[in-house]
């Protein structure tokens, strides 16, 4: 049973939430839109610094200089993201290290689509084209959760993002008006990213575990499948542009819904990877364990500063 | 007890829920607690915030202006860090 206080104070939480007012950290909220926030803040978090592997597999082998610090920046600015989340996740009462323990043990999750090689050259451009720009519309929808810091983070990814997508179609245009074996290239390497890009948005609404709640209290603005739905819109007319087969046979125009038509995702695919069954989970977990280990002798190094710098003060004093 | 002896504070205001907090300015206080009445009594008279921080200027670590050659000045060669660097066709121009 509720106490009379904390039946106030939920009233006004919820006054917040129907009033579009942002909760910020110093505001009471319920347990559960707590629990809620940090799985899904840490979630994103997780995807931004593990989807800086399949990536960074290509940083020493691309095609020239330019492309080289492009994708450089690019995977620069994904670990920033990761930043800028975790430090917004903290703000709800976890500590950095717990998070980190739940990525390795296997508890937390991270975008599924992660867990896919990157093969050729073709599918840095198709990630940074479809991989981002799922992204992004996922994240602009972001930009309006009621939890500020979520919020004010959302807001300062998207704007980085807009180059992440715009390299990636880059790379895909060259590649689809180039050569022959280029443009299969392409074919392929958007064919392979097609799928898995579109199960980024989640289950089926009817099948979504959080998402009811999650949209009630506005941590969610729209649905998986809405949104999925607006990035197939907005990517048919990019593939046509490029002059690429269409990677699904079934997408065709639906004049009454004003949408486009698309077959159905593979979702035993979709559960095998994240349950941990992907071709590259295995080694991503492995790779972000052995990266945090040898990374222990900077956090050693920061701890003896802070224990000299210490010690030089009480001698001083 | 005059001013000088007292601390320097700068002010932060959140103009509207959901929003960053603002740098606004700075004034003398001889306590946290009271730097953050002044504030309120200064920067929001006219509603202008819904929350203020204020901090002790002297934990404001800042970067040096005569050092922006180092500081700064490597980020200007780095025009593929913008959107506008990616020339696409009319048609996909608006990604
Ligand atoms: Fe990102
Ligand atoms: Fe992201
Ligand atoms: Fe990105």
């Amino acid at each position: 049973m509720r106490s009379q206080d904390e039946e106030a104070l939920l009233e006004e939480f919820e006054r917040k939430i129907e009033a579009e007012e942002k909760i910020e950290p110093t505001d009471w909220m319920p347990e559960a839109y707590r629990k809620n926030l940090i799985r899904q803040m840490s979630q994103h978090a997780h995807s931004e610094v593990i989807g800086m592997q399949p990536e960074g597999n290509w940083i020493t082998r691309a095609p020239s200089l330019r492309r080289k610090a492009v994708l450089l920046a690019k995977v620069q600015d994904e670990g920033g993201h990761g930043l800028y989340l975790y430090s917004a996740t903290e703000t709800l009462g976890i500590s950095r290290s717990e998070m980190i323990e739940a990525l390795q043990t296997g508890v937390a999750k991270y975008a599924s689509i992660f867990n896919y090689p990157t093969l050729t050259w073709a599918d840095v451009g198709a990630i940074g084209w479809l991989v981002d720009g799922a992204a992004i519309v996922n994240q602009i929808s972001l930009q309006r959760t009621s939890y500020g810091p979520y919020s004010r983070a959302m807001i300062r990814i998207c704007k980085e993002e807009s180059f992440h997508q715009r390299q990636g179609y880059e790379i895909m245009y060259q590649l689809a008006k180039g050569s022959p074996e280029q443009k299969k290239m392409a074919q392929d390497a958007m064919n392979r990213f097609w799928w898995p890009s579109l199960m980024m948005f989640g289950p089926h609404d009817s099948e979504s575990a959080h998402s009811g709640q999650s949209m009630k209290w506005k941590i969610k603005r729209q649905s998986n499948d809405e949104l999925r739905q607006k990035f197939i819109d907005q990517t048919v007319p990019q593939i046509e542009v490029l002059g690429l087969e269409m990677p699904d046979p079934e997408i065709k125009w639906n004049e009454e819904r004003g949408h486009y038509d698309s077959g159905e995702i593979n979702w035993e695919e979709f559960y095998q990877v994240i349950n941990g069954s992907g071709p590259c989970n295995h080694q991503r977990i492995k790779h972000h364990v052995k990266a945090h280990e040898e990374g222990e002798w900077v956090r050693e190094a920061v701890r003896a500063y802070r224990a000299k710098q210490a010690a030089k003060k009480e001698n001083a004093a | 007890m005059s001013q000088e002896h007292l601390a320097v504070y700068e002010v932060f205001v959140r103009s509207a829920r959901g929003l960053d907090h603002k740098h606004v300015g700075s004034l003398h206080a001889e306590s946290p607690e009271h730097a953050l009445m002044y504030a309120r009594d200064c920067y929001i008279r006219r509603s202008e915030g819904v929350s203020i921080w204020v901090v002790e200027s002297k934990n404001i670590t800042a970067s040096q202006d005569n050092d922006t050659e180092n500081f700064v000045e490597p980020m200007d060669d780095k025009p593929y860090r913008h959107a506008t660097h990616y020339v696409l066709p009319d048609s996909v121009n608006n990604m």
